[in-house]
């Protein structure tokens, strides 16, 4: 079905379209089953593999976790814990250790707080999103999928075209204004991106918006001018509401590596990130490093991006996650010894 | 949070050995740690780093370390030489067909920078190969992919081939290639939409295209900091269009860039460009050694180099040294230091180029302002002219007038006096340092013969 044809089904609020909510939900189940199934099946292979929890075990687990980007520092941190675990519980053979695995991996990310994937919104008030991130995350793409979900949910939303700068951008973002049935706020190409967001603030309050979505221009994060710019337009943001930005989330490419940590450290100082969202989970990379930005700068996931489409943006769920950090790793493993 | 570079890692491993006049191979082993941990960190495929270490350590293993002085420096060295020659091999420029168009092909994952890099690329070929480049927008998919090449051809002048996004990109690639040929273009860049490597849909419309006309190139454009699935990327794509090169985006980051590494050991497909930064004219020619020294954290002196080479003019440097030596340096020609230290970019940015300079306490986060910068040119801009050759003589009063007309103050006026006299006390005895050196060795005993 064609996006505008979905559009046109859920102005009219077919049955179509409840029906297709349920498909998307059981497809969502299926999905997150198969990756169940492909854990345990997976980590069942390397229990079959190694029977005993000796030190080639450890070494092949810790080898799965630096292919899936988890990093050095953590993966080393992780497996300590691991191997201390075994000690105590006095465990010898690999039944049963399924588990402790994913039972510590969950614990790292977690440590200890709440899951915190809920955004933190004004009930009665206008809340606003700012979206951060380097160049050619999916800012953009991501907050056309937040936009048709906050309005899925009732919300009224508005879009801020706060990237003046790439070629497109603005154009790119009103497209999915048009798609999901929301207002864009923009000015010409090359403007202060601060402007727009002191018009779009002022815009949204006058029409009675409940979330505004702010879209800025991706920045490396070590260009200093890029980073002052977006200081900036944080502070007028604040200057305008209080509270806001009430949500700052960093666009995350699961395909980057290390870099990552720097990211998310830099863009932190600068705007006060309040959460991530992990784009293009689809693909075959899995984003291992927001392990280690949540145990070091304890900066949650909030979603993943699963696709290019408006309906492809999920919930994190850290049990699920983790999971999947198994799912291929070990495929790969078995695919190249049997090349060998 | 940047980490930690080969060297930094290896001090640990190097104080141990050092003074033990022997190295053990378990000490070989233990330096070897230190590499696999570095490159890991870099982003290099675990694969890669497990058979590149291997392969070193059989080196490091065998004499070269054993009778070396300086064991910590030999080992950097195989380390690095090891990484260039895999990344180097032909430097290889763009082949162009005997039969125009040439046709070029970017392909690549959502987001690595086709779009931004097919309008650099063409300004290069134009620029450097004297060629006349039709760049046509194949991506139909992103919203606004269209626009995005076209305002980028308006920006550069130069013709983008599109028919919007009702048409499929097979067909629009056919009609460009006919267009090209009319309209004697010749060569053809082709916009692809980004593309999950797993796509096989998208990935079959990657071969549709690649048969309407063999491409002489295909670039894979790949985003510096990519991670571990750099090589399931590159070896997807490769399969599937065979690429003949890549080009490595967004380098102007603080990445290692390991991707690189990891890309070029799968595919064995040279690295051609890399992107620099987001104007029209930062792709550069891309530098085994240069990469090498990054991605081993070890600073990109060579860059620095070619940098103030590029920004400081021959000439005036030596007339520079003239007024040192005889003592006429003004204010005028301290403007102009200023103004060449500015083309050469944001210092804070060239700080970062050398080697350690991450390391020095201090400087790890130091934000050099710029703006003091300014405020030194304000300042020399609101003085007269003999003030600016004969400095003595600004006094009290004109102090005051000149801190007015910059809007600053008289201790900054102070200060900046102090420090050009300084500077110029400075460089008259190094100058005659020099000279007195050079005396002594050209002439030895001539200098009594003139007494």
């Amino acid at each position: 079905m064609s996006f505008f044809k979905k559009i046109k089904d859920k102005m009219m609020g077919t049955t179509e379209e409840i029906e297709e909510t349920v498909t998307i939900t059981n497809k969502f189940k299926e999905g997150l089953a198969k990756t169940r199934n492909q854990f345990t099946s997976k980590v069942n292979d390397l229990v079959a593999k190694y029977r005993k929890v000796d030190e080639d075990f450890f070494e092949e687990l810790e080898e799965i976790l630096l292919q899936a980007d988890v990093g050095f520092e953590t993966v080393v941190e992780l497996m300590d814990s691991l191997r201390f675990e075994v000690k105590r519980k006095n465990i010898k053979d690999t039944t049963g250790i399924q588990s402790v695995i994913s039972e510590k991996l969950v614990e790292i990310y977690e440590a200890g707080d709440e899951n915190m994937t809920e955004l933190n919104l004004e009930e009665e008030a206008l809340s606003v999103i700012l979206f951060v991130g380097v160049n050619g995350v999916g800012k953009t793409t991501t907050i056309g999928k937040l936009a048709h979900r906050l309005k899925g949910e009732g919300k009224k939303v508005m879009l801020a075209a706060g990237d003046t700068f790439r070629a497109g951008a603005i154009d790119q973002l009103q497209v999915w204004g048009d798609r999901v049935g929301v207002e864009v706020i923009k000015q010409a190409e090359g403007s202060d991106p601060a402007a727009v967001m002191y018009d779009a603030i002022r815009a949204a309050k006058t029409r009675g918006v409940d979330v505004l979505i702010c879209d800025t221009a991706g920045r490396l994060q070590n260009k200093v001018n890029l980073m002052n710019e977006l200081e900036k337009i944080h502070r007028v943001i604040s200057r305008e509401i209080p509270n806001a930005p009430h949500e700052v989330l960093l666009a995350l490419d699961a395909t980057t590596g290390q870099n990552a940590l720097v990211q998310a450290q830099t863009f932190k100082e600068v705007t006060n990130v309040t959460g991530i969202v992990l784009t293009k989970l689809d693909g075959t990379a899995k984003g291992g490093i927001v392990l280690a930005i949540r145990n070091k700068l304890h900066i949650p996931v909030k979603f993943v991006g699963l696709g290019e489409k408006m309906d492809d943006l999920q919930p994190f769920d850290a049990e699920k996650y983790v999971y999947g950090l198994f799912a291929e790793g070990l495929e790969f493993e078995s695919e190249n010894d049997g090349d060998k | 949070m940047a980490f930690e570079g080969l060297a930094e890692r290896l001090q640990g491993t190097l104080q141990k050995i050092k003074g033990k006049g022997k190295i053990s191979e378990a000490d070989v082993k233990e330096m070897m740690k230190d590499v696999r941990r570095a490159l890991i960190e870099a982003d290099v495929n675990l694969k890669v780093v497990k058979e590149f270490v291997k392969n070193v350590s059989e080196r490091a293993v065998g004499q070269e370390v054993m009778k070396s002085l300086t064991p910590g420096q030999q080992v950097i060295k195989i380390v690095k030489d090891e990484l260039t020659k895999l990344m180097g091999g032909e430097q290889s420029q763009i082949s162009f067909s005997s039969r125009p168009p040439t046709v070029i092909m970017m392909v690549g994952l959502q987001g690595a920078g086709k779009t931004t890099t097919t309008g650099k690329l063409a300004n290069v070929l134009r620029k450097k190969y004297n060629k006349k480049p039709l760049l046509v927008a194949a991506d139909i998919y992103r919203p606004a992919a269209v626009k995005q090449l076209e305002t980028i051809g308006k920006q550069l002048s130069l013709p983008v081939f599109s028919l919007g996004i009702d048409i499929s990109p097979v067909e629009i690639v056919k009609q460009a290639l006919e267009h090209a040929k009319e309209e004697h273009h010749d060569v053809v860049i082709i916009d692809t939409a980004g593309r999950l490597h797993i796509d096989e849909v998208l990935m079959q419309e990657l071969k549709d295209i690649r048969a309407l006309k063999e491409p002489d190139e295909v670039f894979l454009v790949v985003d510096a900091m990519t991670g571990q699935d750099a090589v399931n990327v590159a070896n997807n794509f490769n399969d599937a269009v065979g690429i003949t090169g890549v080009i490595l985006t967004k380098l102007d980051g603080d990445t290692r860039g390991g991707a690189a590494l990891s890309i070029r050991s799968v595919t064995q497909k040279p690295i051609k460009f890399v992107g620099m930064g987001e104007k029209m004219d930062a792709l550069e020619e891309f530098h085994p050694e240069r990469m090498a020294s990054r991605i081993l954290g070890m600073g990109d002196m060579m860059s620095l180099i070619e940098k103030a080479q590029a920004n400081v003019d021959e000439d005036k440097a030596k007339e520079l040294e003239e007024k040192f030596r005889t003592q006429t340096f003004t204010f005028d020609d301290f403007l102009d230091q200023i103004g060449q230290v500015k083309q050469m970019g944001p210092l804070d940015e060239i700080l970062k180029m050398l080697p350690g300079a991450g390391k020095i306490k201090g400087l790890e986060n130091a934000k050099v302002d710029e703006k003091q910068m300014d405020r030194v040119e304000a300042i020399i801009y609101s003085m007269t002219t003999q003030e600016k050759t004969t400095p003595d003589i600004i006094n009290g009063p004109r102090k005051k007038r000149i801190a007015k007309g910059s809007g600053t103050t008289i201790q900054d006026v102070n200060r900046l006096i102090k420090q050009f006299e300084d500077m110029k006390k400075m460089m008259k005895q190094m100058t005659s340092m020099q000279q007195k050196g050079k005396k002594k060795m050209k002439m030895p005993g001539l200098d009594s013969l003139f007494k």
